[in-house]
């Protein structure tokens, strides 16, 4: 029975990705290289990692790495990023050397996981930058805050103070503010602190503290009117949405 | 005689408004809009709520709460 498994480096690396890493390939693929390269060859290499010596992995990936990282690094044009993602790919190379079919040479498979590892980097990156700034848009110090909801919502009854929603909903809209509102809104609406005050302490404008309060309190009650319209003070169970458009 | 302010302009302004920060014209300009616009009128409300609800301290520990959450970071 053959071995070597159906993986495909080059399908997206979504097979390889299920693979975990277990415990201590990370100490086996730093160990020190103690023989030079060319004393073996690829498939003897191969076997021998196979048969549980850490060693020849070092030796088989040593020739390759050069390759591995510039095929990261053209990517990711970051060598911080390209060596995480070149690390990551020398993991799964280790983890998944069972599966390597040798119709190619190891080095030009443990380039294709490499180059799909700084794809998925750059993808997720790229993802995040976009998360980013979609959330940053009405949280940002230059554009205005639009209110998501307009529920008319004069007073707070006393009952609904007391429920563990109302104190859930309030840790969770808070948690959802961005740091730097977060600070400012509970420096001066938390724990009363003047503008100026708050200002000086997190080192910022008087300026920067009024536009990062505006969206803050507006944030949290976008946050809380639903269940201020709806659930907490009127005992309903739907809450409406009330919106000018 | 008071010129009119705009939706937007209200809204950029709202937190100063409840901080008093504000000339008395911006002030006389949002209140008559606030007599027209009860859209405006909700979300002064419902910040001016936020604001006292989250500064009475029997409401709940906030700051311990707060930091419980945020240990919870999302695995991004």
């Amino acid at each position: 029975m053959n071995r070597i498994d159906q993986l495909d480096p080059t399908q997206g690396g979504h097979e390889i990705l299920e693979v975990g890493v277990p415990p201590g390939s990370l100490a086996t693929t730093s160990v020190v290289l103690t023989k030079r390269q060319g004393d073996a060859s690829e498939a003897e290499l191969i076997e021998r990692v196979l048969g549980g010596d850490g060693e020849a992995f070092r030796e088989l990936v040593r020739p390759c790495e050069h390759a591995v990282f510039m095929a990261t690094k053209v990517i990711l044009n970051n060598d911080a990023d390209a060596e995480d993602a070149a690390q990551e790919a020398v993991l799964k190379a280790f983890t998944n050397l069972a599966k390597f079919r040798g119709d190619s040479r190891f080095s030009t498979w443990l380039v294709r996981i490499a180059t799909n590892e700084a794809l998925m980097k750059l993808r997720k990156q790229r993802y995040q930058k976009l998360h980013d700034s979609l959330d940053e848009q009405p949280e940002g110090e230059e554009g205005d805050y639009i209110p998501r909801d307009f529920a008319d919502w004069r007073e707070i009854p006393s009952e609904a103070v007391q429920k563990k929603e109302l104190r859930q909903a309030l840790s969770r809209a808070l948690a959802s503010l961005t740091p730097k509102h977060r600070d400012v809104f509970v420096l001066r609406d938390v724990q009363h602190f003047t503008i100026e005050e708050t200002a000086q302490l997190l080192g910022i404008r008087k300026s920067a503290v009024k536009t990062r309060l505006l969206r803050a309190r507006l944030r949290m009650r976008d946050a809380l009117a639903p269940g201020i319209d709806g659930s907490w003070s009127t005992g309903r169970t739907e809450y409406e949405q009330v919106r000018p458009w | 005689m008071v010129v009119e302010i705009s939706c937007e302009e209200v809204w950029r302004e709202i937190s100063n408004y409840l901080e008093g920060e504000i000339s008395a014209e911006t002030r006389a300009r949002m209140e008559e809009h606030f007599k027209g616009c009860k859209h405006c009128k909700a979300v002064l409300d419902g910040t001016r709520n936020v604001v006292q609800l989250v500064g009475d301290a029997s409401v709940f520990d906030l700051l311990t709460t707060v930091s419980d959450c945020t240990d919870q970071k999302p695995d991004h």
